[in-house]
């Protein structure tokens, strides 16, 4: 708690200790127990006075502090002076309690970003300085010891370790780094001491980005936020033109009608017309849920984004790297000859001069040292594949055109990928299919999407049409278009927005590369495997940190749970507040009344507002 | 037009955060005024020529509104 919180606190409490005080020793004279009373209420209220008469001068009247003040001043005149006291101590308490819940909110937001390092330990002639992470060059070599956060982008030198990504992805599994491999500032490094060249500035690395994303994210205000801006903004000269109405009008109309007893309804109604509970809880509901989405990895770039996730209707996925792993791999090997093992290492050591991406899928298969002394006579064959001499054994190692060519009797394979045929002294040795796996995570997401209410999950690719109906049969997605341009992806991404409900969503999620267009095109722009890919955090509008799709339905839930506080507490503080408003006018809810209206209304909202940050996956 | 962000500190409620927006909205010299009250952000667009006069009448704004706000570029 701030330092202006122990004092308001300090206040509250001598104040209240006064009322009790008064409350209990009943004086003889009533002027004892009032002095008591106008003691405690200037202790409590005082800056709230002086800040309405300074108010008044600026011209903002409608402001809370001019409306507790006249409300709390009016119930003194009437002789209320007990209630006066107790609406000025209640509001204070409110006050209070809202700041330190903003306040915790703010923490709780800012240490799930803690990422933000504090120095770099830099490297410069011989000698290791602590210095600002904006005052290190690119080139120039920092020292990461165990414990300290990754202060910039670079290359590691020198060192191996066990990184902690968890702040940037929301992944738990700590990642092993060694020599030459790359590493993202905003990493912890868990073990091992790490010499790093910078390859980024501050300004440019990925924590920089990440911070600047996430600042900025509550600018971009969502329809409920200015919704109740706007409420708010009619709301509260409404209800005090209507209480100086309250407090005039009967006493012409009404015979008999007390002019004391309407001032009283008045003045509650000015108690009532204060608007800050409902402008608090909004913003605060989207700041956590936007907080609790970047515990998780998901960057979501403004409250907007955040509002419309929730009518989602469509997705539309990009196939390589987003549903498929983008990488190709060895996935099944059928020997007809000799063993599996045998073939792949056939295979391996025949292409050990190639480096073709199928050769390369190859020797990562078979992970063992070549012997390149074993192979001889290599010959590629442009199209079609290679031909060489391991181990004295001939081997031909392509496609059907190779098999044909050299008029090898070999079975055709059915198999969705690129196939890659072997022959071992001119004879059918077996097969090795090559191809791009759909991610595990694949799966469980599709079936996310469809219990969250998305109606059709469609696929667009440039890949191959047998290629692309596999994967979309087996994911059983609703629809897929095969072999498109990216200006084919546009015009069908146009075709889909006009297909949805107008009220709904279109969600597009790509690896964030070449498909700028179609990102902002559709209504919610979600890029794949931000973690360091710039272009990805600049073009879309939700950057999911790691490369699980189902992280986007994780953001649904959240969405969805943020909007149903959102809705509750929109319609919780209206009805409380028109409730009392009207009991009030009939003269049956007292001035107590009217300050739960107000000051625990807005309590009740932030608690819930706050049961956003509790969402786990 | 550049964007500009400011740290706005000591603004105490949310609706004040709010008025306050819709009052600066009004300066011709600047566009796509936001505050946030959340993050305690302040970022508006302008032409880059025009950056001083621009904070200097947002800074007379505020001075009227808000006497008790201060603002500090980041």
């Amino acid at each position: 708690m701030n330092q202006k919180n122990n004092k308001r606190l300090i206040k509250i409490i001598v104040s209240f200790l006064l009322v009790v005080i008064s409350y209990l020793c009943r004086f003889d004279q009533e002027l004892y127990n009032n002095i008591l009373y106008v003691i405690a209420y200037l202790i409590v209220g005082f800056d709230i006075v002086l800040k309405a008469v300074k108010n008044i001068f600026r011209g903002k009247i409608f402001d809370e502090n001019f409306l507790m003040t006249v409300a709390t001043l009016g119930a003194f005149c009437i002789g209320e002076l007990e209630e006066a006291v107790a609406v000025m101590l209640f509001y204070q308490v409110g006050e209070l309690f809202q700041s330190y819940a903003v306040d915790k909110s703010r923490k709780s937001v800012a240490n799930l970003m803690d990422i933000r390092p504090d120095y770099a330990n830099v490297c410069r002639e011989e000698e290791t300085l602590r210095v600002d992470p904006d005052e290190v060059n690119v080139g120039e070599i920092i020292l990461v010891k165990p414990g300290e956060k990754i202060p910039l982008d670079g290359v590691v030198v020198e060192g191996e370790s066990m990184l902690n990504t968890k702040s940037l992805t929301g992944e738990a599994i700590p990642r092993k780094v060694t020599v030459n491999d790359e590493v993202l500032s905003g990493c912890i490094n868990n073990d091992g001491i790490l010499r790093i060249k910078v390859r980024k500035e501050f300004e440019e690395s990925t924590v920089s980005k990440i911070l600047d994303l996430v600042e900025n994210a509550s600018s971009r205000k969502s329809k409920s936020e200015n919704f109740i801006s706007r409420f708010a903004k009619y709301y509260t000269p409404i209800v005090v033109i209507i209480a100086i109405l309250l407090a005039v009008i009967p006493s012409f109309v009404i015979k008999d009608a007390v002019f004391s007893d309407w001032l009283y309804r008045a003045l509650s109604f000015l108690v009532v017309s204060c608007p800050c509970a409902l402008v608090i809880s909004i913003p605060l509901s989207f700041f956590g849920g936007i907080g609790a989405a970047s515990k998780m990895g998901v960057l979501i770039k403004g409250s907007n984004y955040l509002e419309a996730l929730a009518s989602s209707e469509i997705i539309v996925c990009d196939k390589t790297g987003t549903l498929t792993e983008g990488v190709f791999k060895v996935q099944k090997i059928e020997a007809t000859l000799c063993s599996d093992d045998d073939l792949l290492r056939y295979a391996s050591y025949a292409e050990s001069f190639s480096n073709h991406p199928i050769s390369l899928s190859l020797k990562q298969a078979y992970d063992k040292e070549i012997n390149e002394k074993l192979v001889t006579e290599t010959e590629e064959i442009s199209g079609k594949g290679v031909k060489a001499v391991v181990n004295g054994k001939t081997v031909l190692v392509g496609n059907e055109k190779l098999m044909e060519q050299y008029n090898i009797k070999f079975q055709k394979s059915n198999e969705i990928g690129t196939i890659v045929y072997v022959a071992i002294n001119n004879e059918f040795a077996g097969m090795i299919l090559i191809a791009d796996k759909i991610k595990e995570d694949s799966y469980k997401a599709i079936n996310l999407f469809k219990s969250n209410h998305i109606e059709k999950i469609v696929m667009l690719t440039g890949d191959r049409e047998n290629i692309s109906k596999d994967v979309a049969d087996t994911l059983h997605l609703d629809e897929y278009h095969a072999e498109l341009l990216p200006q084919d992806k546009v015009s069908w991404v146009e075709k889909l927005m006009v297909q949805k409900l107008p009220n709904r969503k279109l969600i597009f999620v790509g690896d964030g590369i070449n498909d700028a267009p179609v990102l902002a095109l559709s209504d919610i722009g979600v890029a794949m495997g931000g973690l360091g890919s710039d272009a990805a955090i600049e073009a879309a509008d939700i950057v999911i940190m790691t490369d699980e799709l189902s992280k986007i339905a994780s953001s649904i839930k959240i969405s969805k749970k943020t909007m149903r506080i959102v809705r509750e507490n929109i319609v919780f503080a209206i009805a409380v507040k028109i409730g009392v408003l009207v009991l009030s006018a009939f003269g049956i809810a007292s001035m107590w009344a009217a300050v739960f209206a107000d000051v625990g209304v807005s309590v009740l909202a932030i608690i819930n507002a706050l049961r956003v940050l509790r969402i786990k996956e | 037009m550049k964007k500009y962000k400011f740290k706005i500190k000591n603004l105490d409620c949310a609706n004040c955060a709010n008025e306050l927006e819709n009052t600066l909205k009004k300066l011709d010299t600047i566009e796509n005024v936001s505050i946030s009250f959340m993050m305690q952000r302040l970022s508006f667009e302008c032409i880059e020529e025009n950056k001083e006069k621009a904070v200097e009448s947002i800074k007379n704004v505020i001075k009227k509104a808000e006497p008790d706000v201060v603002i500090e570029e980041i």
